[in-house]
């Protein structure tokens, strides 16, 4: 397989400090979810948001493989990207990865084409990156769980129908299960396998 | 007092772990966060002190700093003992960030064994040192054991352990280090919190972090969690409370120490945390602080 050494963007202008705030933004998100917060803007390549790629150099290193599910073209320029930058693996099959990248929410696979971890060791599941176009709060689905002291509401625009349907079954998985963190520009919301979900509007 | 910034030493990355050790623990944070109460592993590094003196909470500590931070650090309810004090120093020089004694100032606070009296805030994190994470450890010593109890939510051993207490002594006699259930799932040591500290931790509105360096494990409590301490219907979970008052600033709500205070067998009872017991006193008018203390 032939691809491209050329460096096409830079990463990080100040990788300890940034990747520091990115973290921090992400914990927040992480441990209050539905709470929608912002990243400090990154280069990044295109279908990538900047909010996607700031996640990946914060915590994507050779320890976690990576499965992007973009077209060739783009595939391959991020993947040489990201190679260069955080050094990690890139796999083609969804279930050895760490973390995924989709990019086109409305074709994604099922959540079990993912490492969904095991109930001895629940953390060893894929962290989903889902880029959306439309993040919103307080309109949409009502979120409970730890993180929310009563509920809020989300609403994520551009998810197949089934995905909450998915999803409802992920949270009985719990422990295990994938966790979800929605990216739109350089906004970003978590969605961990503790919060559940209710059907309506 | 304003929070204090000490000179930092040359020739440390900032905050003193390096960013590939940082990456893992914060991978391990985020897990943490998602499966309250589940101990996460992580790849605990040696650090600068030996093990029990906090190489856990220094290690979660320095993986969520930031130079916007302002750190205050607690042994046993104190800011001025040797382990508050150097865990302190230890960050002010690596990570420059600003320290304090103040919980209303502090963003980050870094705690051996005590939850500040005072009601924390949702935008604050308390990390905590964890000498043995497992709950269950001292009932069955195989890791791959345990694992599978929690797995299987087979915490029977655990209620076994505080029945015995009953039969034995006629109450729970467990004092500090209370088993609670987090979110209705794991059985979770919070660490050597007296029992007395257990209820804050319950829908507590800031984040809450265990980091045990030893043992390799982090897990965490994300806020307005429930945290609930074991215990039977006719033999319901009771904190310590106490006769005495503080004998310096008169608190009657606060965790208090037994202090010796000579060889004659006098003794006197005082707040374990210095702050709280600190910003009384110096709330009291000019007459009742002299006689109180």
């Amino acid at each position: 397989m032939a691809y491209s050494h050329a460096v096409t963007a830079p990463g990080f202008d100040e990788p300890v400090l940034q990747a520091q705030q990115v973290f921090r933004a992400l914990l927040t998100a992480q441990s209050q979810p539905g709470r929608i917060v912002k990243v400090d803007s990154v280069a990044t390549l295109p279908p990538l948001y900047p909010a996607t790629m700031a996640l990946l150099l914060t915590l994507v290193d050779r320890d976690t493989p990576l499965w992007l599910d973009l077209s060739p073209s783009p595939w391959e320029a991020v993947s040489s990207h990201l190679r260069f930058h955080c050094g990690c693996p890139i796999v083609t099959a969804p279930f050895d990865a760490a973390f995924a990248v989709l990019s086109r929410p409305e074709k994604m696979p099922d959540f079990s084409a993912f490492s969904l971890g095991s109930d001895e060791c629940p953390d060893r599941s894929t962290t989903l990156i889902i880029q959306v176009e439309t993040l919103l709060e307080h309109r949409g689905r009502r979120w409970a769980g730890p993180g929310i002291a009563d509920a809020r509401r989300v609403h994520v625009a551009e998810l197949p129908e089934h995905f909450w349907r998915q999803w409802r079954n992920n949270h009985a998985l719990f422990p295990r299960g994938v966790d979800v963190i929605f990216t739109q520009a350089d906004h970003l919301l978590a969605l961990p396998r503790s919060v559940h979900v209710a059907e309506d509007n | 007092m304003n929070p204090v910034t000490e000179p930092t030493l040359p020739g440390y990355n900032f905050a003193y772990l390096d960013e590939q050790t940082k990456r893992m623990i914060r991978r391990a944070l985020l897990k943490a966060v998602a499966i309250p109460g589940y101990q996460a592993p992580f790849g605990s590094r040696e650090m600068p002190l030996p093990y029990g003196w906090g190489t856990g909470g220094i290690q979660v500590t320095a993986s969520i700093l930031g130079p916007n931070d302002v750190l205050k650090v607690i042994d046993q309810g104190a800011d001025d003992t040797t382990n508050a004090v150097s865990i302190r120093r230890f960050f002010a020089r690596t990570a420059g960030v600003r320290t304090t004694e103040k919980v209303a100032e502090a963003t980050v606070i870094q705690t051996r064994h005590r939850i500040p009296e005072q009601p924390l805030r949702d935008h604050q994190i308390l990390v905590y040192q964890v000498p043995i994470p497992e709950p269950l450890r001292f009932m069955e010593p195989r890791e791959t054991e345990t694992r599978k109890m929690h797995a299987l939510q087979e915490y029977g051993v655990m209620h076994v352990k505080l029945y015995e207490d009953i039969a034995r002594y006629g109450r729970i006699a467990h004092a500090y280090d209370y088993p609670v259930l987090v979110n209705g799932r794991y059985v979770m040591k919070p660490s050597p919190i007296p029992k007395f500290d257990n209820p804050k931790m319950d829908r507590m509105p800031a984040l809450q972090l265990f980091g045990a360096g030893r043992e390799k494990r982090i897990y965490a409590v994300p806020p307005y969690t429930s945290v609930k301490s074991l215990d039977f219907e006719d033999y319901p979970f009771e904190i310590q409370r106490w006769n005495q008052c503080c004998a310096l600033c008169g608190a009657a709500d606060s965790f208090l120490d037994e202090v010796v205070i000579d060889d004659r067998g006098g003794r006197m009872f005082v707040c374990s945390d210095t702050e709280y017991c600190h910003s009384r006193r110096a709330a009291l008018p000019r007459g009742a602080r002299e006689s109180g203390s």
